[in-house]
């Protein structure tokens, strides 16, 4: 293995900065699906290599739950949107604040 | 030290998330997002996890970024091309990124995982598909039903005429 475990660390402690980011700043609807997407994969990527390292088959077999479990947040979360924008004709949240109740 | 595979899907991988955030247009945000997934995926290639980087491609970059790209192009034209973003926010976010990526960042460098290497094989993908059907079968299952309810329950949000009539009645 000529990548240590470091480097894969950096690189995924890198996407979760840049999706909180996205979340703190955009208040487009889809993009903040998309910076949320960037998280998850960022916690596969650490899952995986700390599975790689270790070395434990755990990590992988997690992360395959993790991409299965992420297939189905975002289609409830696509969804979601979807009704949304039918009922506000409109991506931003700041006019989602009446769907509670 | 990082070969140069590693540093090239490093770069693939951390730019484009940064464009799907950053561009102006959604739809080519979603395709960049299809870059970022796929650098992943090419990640667990280099980490000898073929069989996670084949799901990661036919999940991820095959129908999720489709979805989102679908999804898209069912918005009004001007809100695709419009950026919807807090301004006053916008510095304390990337304080807030650069406060994330300097802590965790300084913790790993600082941590003891600098010093792990393996010589040991890779997990053989069989290893995989027995535990999964052995040791991990009823969260297998409970999965099956999570993704069946989930997308049961996509469909029935998505359904027009239940939409239009709370819209009416409101």
């Amino acid at each position: 293995m000529p990548n240590e475990l470091v480097d894969f660390a950096l690189v995924s402690v890198a996407m979760l900065g840049i999706g909180i980011y996205g979340l703190a700043v955009k208040r487009n609807f889809i993009r903040m699906l998309f910076a949320v997407e960037i998280i998850i994969n960022a916690a596969n990527l650490n899952l995986v290599a700390f599975g790689r390292f270790l070395p434990h088959s755990g990590g992988q077999t997690m992360a395959l739950f993790s991409i299965a479990i992420a297939a189905a947040e975002v289609a409830v979360g696509l969804s979601l949107i979807i009704v949304a924008y039918r009922m506000y004709q409109n991506v931003d949240i700041a006019d989602f604040g009446s769907l509670k109740g | 030290m990082a070969d140069v595979a590693f540093l090239a899907l490093a770069v693939i991988t951390i730019g484009s998330a940064i464009a799907a955030l950053e561009m102006r247009s959604l739809i080519y945000g979603s395709i960049a997002l299809m870059g970022t997934l796929g650098g992943v995926a090419g990640f667990f290639l280099l980490l000898d996890a073929p069989f996670v980087a084949l799901f990661q491609l036919a999940i991820y970059v095959g129908s999720i970024a489709v979805l989102i790209l679908f999804t898209v192009m069912l918005v009004k034209r001007e809100l695709i091309f419009k950026k919807i973003e807090d301004r006053r926010r916008k510095f304390a976010g990337i304080g807030l990124m650069l406060v994330t990526m300097v802590a965790l960042g300084a913790v790993f460098l600082d941590s003891g995982i600098k010093t792990i290497t393996t010589d040991e094989p890779a997990t053989d993908f069989r290893d995989i598909g027995t535990d999964f059907v052995t040791y991990y079968w009823p969260a297998l299952i409970l999965m099956g039903l999570l993704l069946a309810g989930s997308v049961t329950g996509a469909l029935v949000l998505a359904k027009r005429e239940e939409v239009e009539n709370a819209k009416r009645a409101s």
